[in-house]
């Protein structure tokens, strides 16, 4: 980077006159944000029935009094996201690598493999929580856990294994073979290939759909709230019956979007890295 | 004294195309063998060949007298005892064409990571033997940059010095210079010079005529997957007994490169 070379007098004015477009482009953006915007609010304000959906929706008493029951119930929501999203990259990486095993020894663990992957990305993540949130306990296995946010976040991360161990075979599947040829000309074994140079690239590679998964199950432990686990739709639903205004639930609605912005921006971030790598220096 | 490598007969088909049409080559110790042939006559299938990267359809390869490519040598139960297939990829090294660095990783963590995790290298020894070779290819001041930040030469040099690392009784090279700029060709080549004269056993794939010549004891012509011509460089180069390797020299001093 050449530092101390002072700008001739063309640049200078070019680069004036590039802030000045600059300038203007953020005022167009500005106003006609604002427009838009008012615009919208308008069109929403002026239905017939809005002032029963403001009443019913929107009421800023409702939704103060129900905020700390939605908040403690979102506090729920965090750790099972939490736990299941650490037990998801587990189960993934372990079923994704078992798809990818090679040789006769390992084929009943394949069929298994893709057998819990076809079954579980199948299956409406509803459906599986009732399965496992009600069907387990009706077991009656000795030192089983019938806890429903236990078996809820069992159920979430079987699902979610099965989407994130297909993302992660990609991944493993888009490392050139020359990198195998590389690492086995060197002497390394399999196993070796693919912990130290296929595994790290692979999941490089898959990090931005991977984070978008995330965001989708970040919303879905909400769903955990169908076995009776008091999280923050459970809560809001409880307000809800109490006053008959659903305000809580839109409560509940805007501590979720909040949640989940932050991955997507990290999304968006990692993906954008990767394609800045991807052309060049 | 056994050759260091011996190849017998080897037949290699891609479905149902042979592209080795039977191969006989022998590489004894400290001597450097030249490859050359046509774009698409076999040079570097016969390579990976060779290095065990490809399963071989007839015939047979023998390393330091010990047969390597008999599926037995590739079991679970022998593959790591001497003579096995594990036990022989360790004893040989390839540099590819297109470099093949492993990208996540430095310059010096692509080159200890073999004697860190094949040969059992502790890692502070590993990273020592890593930075000598560095240093030997003339890159120890970027022993930790990453491959994206280097250039192809530069790149071409660590995957040279990553195959040293492990010490290899045999080093196959695969058209090492073709994927670099002309301006970048020397630097890489200087150090298989050197390399060479510090009594490496080479095998190397190469369309650099004018180094064959300066460095190779014996050059064999691969023409359509068939060993057509060897002896050494003067005469295979100089004056070829085969019309096909005429008409290849032919071309190739048209395009320059016979320097
Ligand atoms: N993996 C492969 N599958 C099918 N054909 C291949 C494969 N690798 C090489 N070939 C074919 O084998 C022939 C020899 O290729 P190659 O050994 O790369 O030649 P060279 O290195 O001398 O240019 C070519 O016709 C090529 O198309
Ligand atoms: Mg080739």
């Amino acid at each position: 980077m050449i530092k101390d070379v002072p700008l001739s007098p063309l640049a200078a004015e070019r680069a004036a006159f590039r802030r000045s477009r600059a300038r203007r482009s953020t005022a167009v953006a500005f106003v006609s944000t604002l427009v838009f915007a008012v615009a919208l609010w308008w069109a929403v304000t002026s239905a017939p029935g809005w002032p029963r959906v403001q009443a019913t929706f929107f009421d800023p008493a409702r939704a103060w009094e129900s905020l700390p029951a939605v908040l403690e119930g979102l506090w729920l929501n965090i750790r099972v996201l939490v736990v299941a999203e650490l037990g998801v990259l587990v189960v993934g990486l372990v079923v994704a690598v078992l798809r990818t095993l090679r040789g006769p020894v390992f084929f009943p663990v394949r069929a298994l493999a893709t057998a819990y992957v076809d079954l579980f990305r199948g299956i409406p993540v509803l459906i599986a929580l009732y399965l496992i949130g009600y069907g387990v306990p009706a077991l009656r296995l000795q030192g089983v856990p019938n806890d429903v946010v236990v078996l809820g976040t069992c159920a979430l991360i079987l699902t979610y294994s099965a989407y994130v161990a297909e993302v992660f075979r990609a991944g493993i599947e888009s490392v050139h073979p020359s990198q195998r040829a590389a690492a086995r000309s060197l002497g390394l074994s399999h196993g070796q290939a693919l912990r130290l140079v296929i595994l790290p690239q692979a999941v490089r590679n898959v990090l931005p759909p991977l984070l978008n998964d995330f965001v989708a199950l970040q919303k879905d432990v909400g769903l955990i709230s169908v076995l009776g686990a008091v999280d923050a739709i459970r809560a809001a639903q409880i307000e809800q019956a109490r006053s008959f205004n659903f305000t809580p639930y839109v409560v509940a609605a805007l501590l979720f979007v909040l949640l989940s912005v932050p991955t997507g921006r990290i999304a968006d971030a990692v993906a954008a890295r990767g394609n800045r790598r991807r052309s060049g220096r | 004294m056994t050759p260091v490598l011996q190849v017998e007969g080897l037949v290699k088909q891609y479905g149902g195309r042979p592209v080795l049409r039977g191969i006989d080559l022998a590489v004894a110790e400290h001597e450097v063998v030249a490859l050359i042939g046509a774009s698409g006559s076999g040079k570097s299938t016969l390579l990976r060949c060779i290095d065990l990267l490809e399963e071989i359809d007839d015939g047979r390869i023998l390393l330091d007298g010990v047969d390597v490519s008999d599926p037995r040598a590739a079991t679970r139960r022998r593959r790591n005892r001497p003579g096995g297939a594990v036990a022989a990829q360790k004893s040989m090294a390839i540099v590819f064409q297109a470099f093949n660095l492993f990208p996540h990783m430095t310059a010096l963590e692509n080159v200890a990571l073999a004697p860190r995790v094949v040969h059992g290298l502790a890692a502070g020894a590993a990273d020592e033997r890593a930075l000598e070779l560095l240093s030997r290819v003339g890159l120890a001041d970027l022993a930790d940059a990453h491959p994206d930040r280097l250039s192809g030469g530069q790149q071409q040099r660590v995957a040279i010095a990553r195959a040293l690392a492990v010490q290899p009784r045999l080093l196959l090279l695969d058209e090492i210079t073709s994927a670099l700029d002309p301006e970048l060709v020397g630097e890489v080549l200087a150090i298989v010079r050197d390399v060479a004269r510090s009594g490496a056993t080479i095998l190397m794939a190469t369309h650099e005529m004018g180094f064959a010549k300066q460095v190779a004891d014996r050059v064999c012509f691969l023409d359509g997957g068939v060993l057509l011509e060897e002896g050494p460089p003067e005469q295979v180069l100089g004056e070829p007994r085969e019309e096909r390797t005429r008409q290849f020299l032919a071309r190739i001093i048209a395009a320059g490169r016979l320097g």
